[in-house]
């Protein structure tokens, strides 16, 4: 427990130090909102069809953007030798990365996504099922995405490899998060599919640390 | 997988094994230490390309017959389909093409599953060459299926279920032949592919039964299927004779590939030896 508060800590620190790249991940969540409109036209049928489908999207291509900071730095100075040397357990070291990565990546969206849904017309009554999605399902996405950075991690660049490779994976969350809100929206029972959602994320909890382990190892030997 | 080992020896209980947990103990150990024994004497790359050489000729002759046969009685022997004439004949490269994708990837995740528990050198190997061949049947499957549909259905494409499965498992190799490559050292890159070849076959059935939902969910199934109830034995029979076809073609097509990857390994490493001969015999 000591081990993952510190290594979240540290975690925080590092990404704070560089907060320009995070708040770049931001912005590029907002600009892409912002060319929607303007590649498809203002439109509000249109536009309010596909906010919150929008908005789940972009932000996963968002949350994409960062992953080249999970492991690649510590991999290159070297401080990744001295945390697997320290840590307790490898899974545990993957569950306290993606934790960190979650924090800063998935969080702000639960907050920047309905904004943005609404601002492309979104039902004001999608908000708290955006929001409540969001919190659910993007704890996989950073999870998922951890081992695909782990995969990457000696791959000079391997930014854009590691979403290549961890995006198709993400496919069943962004089905069942959109269709979450959607069904919502539609006055339907969505209960079931905040369960669904809520398992992958707890699916993923459960398998992603140990095939991020498997990950290091591999790339690593 | 020295670590793994060492875990699952750790799991026995200190205080011993009831009778029949040690029955069970035992006889886990038997099967593992046969299966390990049979892919133990395959892991020599000699042994393999001594079986695989005869292998071959069997395989490339067997497909030609087969893929031979089945266009025979697929373009000529038998009856074009009530409604879509002759354009439903393309089936029979579609079908086989999408469940050689399929199984491709069956035998890419299996082979990755050795590579990892046995650290089976020769399976990595395997790995590597499956993956471009499952892609390119995973191409041919989307193209004939596109080419279909545009006279079926009147749209090249349609987001149907099965059709964006198909193109997620596209991706899936891709990523996996994107992976292998990154690497400076190539057993690095292998590996590290091995991992995400399982991740996908975990994940695989996760994303097909979300695709379907999605499907449903947007979609009224309007599409016209091939799964009909009947089908007739007259287009069973050439369509079972490209399976077998394309399926032997794959094998065949992995054998060469294997033989070529192992081939070049060995010219590296004897170019490798005469590099370091020298300088030895300078110092």
């Amino acid at each position: 427990m000591t081990f993952l508060r510190a290594v979240v800590e540290r975690e925080l620190r590092l990404y704070m130090r560089g907060v320009v790249d995070l708040i770049g991940v931001w912005m590029f969540f907002g600009i892409a909102i912002a060319m929607l409109p303007l590649s498809i036209g203002p439109d509000p049928d249109i536009l309010s069809r596909i906010a919150p489908g929008a908005a789940w999207a972009i932000a996963l291509l968002a949350s994409m953007l960062s992953l080249e900071r999970v492991f690649a730095p510590d991999q290159r100075d070297g401080s990744l030798d001295l945390l697997l040397l320290h840590a307790p357990s490898i899974p545990l070291l993957i569950l306290a990365k993606s934790l960190a990565h979650w924090l800063v990546t998935g969080l702000p969206f639960v907050v920047l996504a309905p904004l943005a849904a609404i601002a492309l017309g979104m039902d004001v009554q999608g908000v708290w099922p955006l929001a409540g999605a969001l919190l659910i399902g993007t704890p996989a996405l950073s999870l998922i995405g951890t081992v695909g950075s782990a995969l990457t991690a000696p791959v000079r660049r391997g930014g854009i490899l590691a979403a290549l490779i961890v995006l198709p994976q993400t496919i069943p969350v962004l089905i069942f998060g959109t269709a979450a809100v959607s069904e919502t929206l539609k006055g339907r029972d969505s209960g079931p599919y905040f369960s669904v959602l809520g398992a992958f994320t707890l699916a993923a909890v459960a398998l992603a640390p140990y095939a991020g382990s498997a990950a290091l190892r591999a790339v690593r030997n | 997988m020295l670590r793994w080992r060492s875990h699952r020896m750790q799991a026995v209980p200190p205080c011993g094994p009831s009778a029949t947990e040690n029955a069970f103990i035992t006889h886990a150990a038997t099967w593992t230490e046969v299966m390990a024994k049979a892919l133990h004497r395959l892991a020599n790359p000699a042994r393999f390309l001594r079986i695989a050489a005869p292998l071959l000729p069997w395989t490339a002759a067997g497909a030609a017959v087969c893929i031979g046969a089945g266009l025979w009685f697929g373009l000529v022997e038998s009856p074009p389909d009530y409604q879509q004439g002759d354009a439903a004949r393309i089936m029979y490269v579609h079908v086989p093409a999408a469940w050689n994708a399929l199984a491709g990837y069956a035998g890419l995740a299996l082979a990755s599953a050795v590579a990892l528990v046995w650290r089976h050198p020769l399976a990595l190997v395997a790995a590597r060459c499956i993956a471009p061949i499952g892609a390119c049947f995973t191409v041919i499957a989307l193209a004939t299926g596109s080419l279909w549909g545009h006279p079926m259905w009147g749209t090249w494409w349609v987001w149907d279920a099965r059709l964006t499965s198909v193109v997620i498992l596209l991706f899936l190799y891709l990523g996996y032949m994107a992976l292998i490559h990154a690497f400076d050292e190539q057993e690095t890159g292998e590996r590290a592919a091995t991992v995400l070849a399982l991740i996908g076959a975990v994940n695989l059935p996760v994303i097909r039964f979300s695709v379907d939902w999605w499907n449903t969910l947007h979609q009224p199934a309007s599409i016209l299927r091939m799964d009909g109830p009947s089908i007739d034995p007259a287009m069973l029979l050439p369509l079972f004779l490209m399976a077998g076809g394309f399926t032997l073609l794959f094998v065949c097509l992995v054998i060469i590939r294997m033989q070529t990857e192992l081939a070049r390994r060995r010219v590296m490493a004897l170019r490798r030896a005469a590099l370091v001969v020298p300088q030895a015999s300078d110092a």
